[in-house]
């Protein structure tokens, strides 16, 4: 099911990213989708050689701290002068030849790995009760250390890179595995608090944050003659989602390209305007019907890494997901993210495409039966689940 | 580790689901407040491109929209673009004017009342498309407002409005110097901004509709409100009753004296008849005088001024009667001097008020809607705006003002075989300026079908030789006879 879906998606993309270059003016050649189409087809590849190399997600595990170390090391590529740019006021570009890349992309990826690994070895330390306070175990001070460490590494990209959306993906993606991991809800409390201060903390001290919260609050007094004109692109997609309506214009007769970026962060802006409410919403439910799958594979997958892995990579998708378009539909502050699948971006898509096979991959294994000798051992933390909706 | 993973599922769920209320909150709830913003290029756009209605004179477009291939879907086209700008008015990328914007629900499709054929449109997915406006205007007495005033030497500045006193139907209503709205309408945007821009920085103000953006100082003209009036309050009762005459007046608390520059006026008393027809301004001064500021103003205003009745053209200047007058501005305000002006179509309105028995019908340009499939959506139906003054009175100032015609200063507008009546007006409002030349009339005089006001604000005729008479009476005389002879 994961495939059909994610197919649709791409191919929405495709499209819309077609259009918007006939709108330019481009040719075939030159335009976006044919870069698209050139990196989608990189995705497929890397698609089936990650489901060919990886025979078995377990293996992945090995690998823990490399890729962690990996992650890191991407993260932190903008950072360095030569090959890192800055475009759009964010850090987040590398450029390497004729190639321009989001390392933060696949260090996304990797980030899950290493959590996973990280976190099935250590779960049962951090699962430790430690005070009790009100209703809610809190954390033991000493475990407190990877949790504050990753905060740092999210505020440092938010202050350092300016990339707002990334910062919470990943710390919201941290949380969510250490809760899964340890079953304790005061993760959850600890780094909610955490990410609230450290969040409100930028707010108060760093401009360009300040300034995305008020463009969000106040789109109309940055648009037009006479302002600084940095509302302009959340104004027209308000203008164009609106007058798309609940069926839309009709594919090529809207005016998507009013929206700057429309062909990658703000493509949902382009499908509302042309293509209605209506496909907005489908597109929501595809996305939603992908990280259900994904949730649904952590259930039945039977060895704890793997459930890591998997709830890590659906709840990444559901949290991009999340930030980009309620970025787009101004129901939290604009975030430079990429819509999975649907944007224009070669380090996206093809990031995406890895994740979906990893998807795959534990998926097929979890279904597999049970091989007879192996099978006490490993399903000795936690029983086959039955399938559920959800 | 299924708990919480569990508790995921739900907490992304509840994720998708804010998203998806906050896309239908925007795209549904919200639609309607977003498109209706002015700095939303896209519904400018579509409104732009959109096949709009056509606006019909007796059958026939002056104003359509032709499918066209560029950037937008179709073009706005005026046929007869000069006679009918002022009334059509443009409809640009930037702006409309005139019925354009008055009527602009119906010709952009937009209005309530057409709501199911948008809604078969949408079903169907068709464009939508607008309804239709036919306005009240003869073509006749158009064109020959348009060519009377067209003729007259040099840049001619001035007006033109016809009305049917019984019913208040707009008959023709020109405005020189006139433009083309189809450069405004024009799909090149750049050149569209610079015929705006050019025509709004003329001197002569070409996109200004001097019928009812204008008003002057009436002159002569409004002597007809001040004779009504004294009827109405008894100082005269009958055509021959005797009212002030003489060479000349001083007014009240000041030494300045007025003539009648030349004309017969008798010396002390003569009838009201003879001061009508010859214009004389020391009865008039003296007339207002005796009436007293009240008076004058109560019958000014039942005639229309210090209102607005137009609803189908957006701007309009307000014609005014000062509310504040000492004796001396009040007597002036008695000839149609000082700071009483009045705009084409109000003096039009006086003409019809007399010629339709004293009511003074409600004018309108709009005389019937219909939807794109030509279903009538809405008839104007005319309706009174006041009854200024009593048939008896209205009577006695038709003959007067036929009398003026048949051998007073209005003859240039007689009709052979059709008895015409008319007042001729000349009025200043400065010391040097030049004078403006009015005329207004109505005929046949028993049984009214068309009244006429003609202003003409400027020409290129010696000062000495602009007189109402002269210069609007043929001009009046070929819309009256355009309007009888169909």
């Amino acid at each position: 099911m994961l495939l059909p879906l994610v197919a649709a998606l791409n191919g929405l993309g495709l499209a819309v990213i077609h259009r918007l270059d006939l709108a330019r003016g481009d040719s075939a050649e030159s335009g976006f989708a044919r870069q698209q189409l050139v990196w989608m087809t990189v995705g497929v590849l890397l698609f089936v050689a990650a489901l060919v190399i990886v025979r078995d997600h377990r293996i992945l595990q090995r690998f823990t701290y490399t890729f962690g170390l990996g992650a890191i090391l991407l993260l932190l590529l903008p950072m360095v002068p030569g090959i890192g740019t800055e475009i759009n006021g964010a850090r987040i570009w590398i450029h390497l030849g004729p190639f321009s890349f989001q390392p933060g992309e696949v260090a996304k990826v990797l980030l899950v790995l290493a959590f996973a690994g990280y976190l099935v070895r250590h779960r049962d330390a951090l699962a430790l009760a430690g005070r009790r306070l009100l209703v809610i175990d809190l954390p033991r001070g000493r475990d407190l250390g990877p949790i504050l460490v990753m905060w740092l590494i999210s505020l440092g990209i938010l202050v350092f890179q300016s990339d707002l959306g990334s910062s919470l993906l990943f710390f919201g993606l941290f949380l969510v595995m250490l809760y899964v991991a340890t079953e304790r809800p005061g993760w959850l409390v600890v780094g909610g608090t955490l990410f609230a201060g450290g969040a409100y903390l930028a707010y108060r001290l760093f401009g360009h944050v300040a300034a995305r919260v008020d463009i969000w609050l106040h789109p109309f007094a940055h648009y037009g003659d006479g302002t600084d004109d940095r509302g302009r692109q959340s104004v027209e997609t308000m203008f164009g989602m609106a007058w798309g309506g609940l069926l839309g214009r009709g594919f090529g007769h809207g005016q998507p390209y009013r929206i700057s970026y429309a062909e990658s962060d703000f493509i949902m802006g382009a499908i509302g305007e042309e293509l209605g409410l209506t496909a907005v919403i489908a597109v929501i439910l595809v996305y939603g019907l992908i990280v259900e799958r994904g949730l649904r594979t952590a259930l039945i997958c039977r060895d704890g890494f793997g459930k890591l892995v998997a709830t890590g990579l659906a709840c990444v998708f559901a949290l991009q997901v999340f930030v980009v378009i309620g970025g787009v539909t101004r129901l939290i502050p604009l975030t430079g993210l990429t819509t999975p699948f649907l944007s224009y971006g070669g380090s996206s898509l093809v990031a995406n495409w890895v994740i979906v096979a990893l998807l795959l991959r534990i998926s097929d294994h979890a279904r597999r039966p049970l091989p007879t000798l192996a099978a006490a051992e490993e399903s000795s933390d936690e029983e086959t689940q039955v399938v559920r909706m959800l | 580790m299924n708990r919480p993973i569990r508790t995921m599922s739900v907490f992304a769920l509840l994720l998708f689901l804010a998203l998806m209320l906050n896309a239908t909150y925007l795209q549904y709830v919200r639609a309607a407040d977003l498109s209706g913003d002015a700095r939303n290029r896209q519904v400018i756009d579509a409104a732009f491109s959109r096949d709009r209605g056509a606006i019909v004179v007796d059958g026939v477009a002056v104003a359509q929209s032709r499918a066209s291939d560029d950037r937008f879907d179709y073009q706005r086209r005026y046929p007869q673009p000069r006679l009918y700008a002022p009334v059509t008015g443009y409809f640009s990328y930037y702006s409309q004017t005139g019925i354009e914007q008055s009527q602009n629900a119906v010709l952009s499709g937009d209005d309530p009342r057409l709501f199911v054929t948008r809604l078969v449109d949408l079903v169907s997915n068709a464009a939508p498309k607008g309804g239709r406006v036919e306005l009240t205007l003869d073509p006749a007495a158009q064109q020959a407002a348009y060519d009377g005033l067209s003729a007259l030497p040099g840049d001619v500045k001035g007006a033109v409005v016809a009305i049917e006193p019984s019913t208040g139907r707009i008959l023709a209503m020109v405005s020189l110097p006139s433009y083309d709205p189809n450069e405004l309408a024009s799909h090149d945007l750049a050149a569209a901004k610079d015929a705006y821009d050019r025509l709004i920085a003329a001197p002569d103000q070409p996109l200004l509709n001097r019928a009812v953006q204008t008003r002057l100082p009436p002159g002569s003209t409004f002597k007809i409100v001040t004779a009504a009036a004294a009827l109405e309050d008894g100082l005269a009762t009958r055509a021959d009753s005797l009212v002030p005459g003489g060479p000349s007046y001083r007014l009240p608390l000041s030494t300045a004296v007025i003539d009648n520059g030349g004309r017969s006026c008798g010396t002390k008393k003569i009838p009201l008849q003879q001061a009508l027809m010859n214009s004389c301004n020391t009865s008039f001064l003296a007339l207002a005088d005796q009436l007293g500021h009240d008076k004058m103003t109560e019958q000014a205003e039942r005639f229309g001024f210090n209102a607005d009745y137009l609803t189908d053209l957006a701007p309009q200047a307000r014609s005014v009667y000062p509310r504040e007058a000492d004796r001396a501005q009040n007597a002036l305000s008695g000839i149609g001097q000082w700071d009483v002006s009045a705009t084409p179509l109000q003096m039009a309105m006086v003409m019809a008020g007399v010629a339709n028995g004293g009511v003074v019908k409600k004018p309108f340009l709009v005389d019937q809607v219909l939807s794109p499939d030509l279903d009538p959506l809405d008839k104007t139906t005319d309706s009174d705006l006041s009854r200024a003054i009593s048939p008896s009175t209205a009577a006695t100032l038709t003959d007067m003002l036929v009398a003026t015609v048949s051998s007073g200063t209005g003859t240039p507008a007689a009709i052979p075989g059709v008895e015409v009546a008319g007042k001729t007006g000349t009025a200043e409002n400065c010391d040097g300026c030049r004078p403006y030349a009015w005329f207004v009339s109505f005929a046949p005089a028993r049984d009214a079908q068309v009244a006429v006001a003609v202003m003409i604000q400027g020409t290129d005729v010696p000062s000495g030789d602009i007189a109402g008479g002269r210069l609007g009476g043929p001009i009046a005389k070929a819309v009256m006879e355009a309007v009888l002879n169909q």
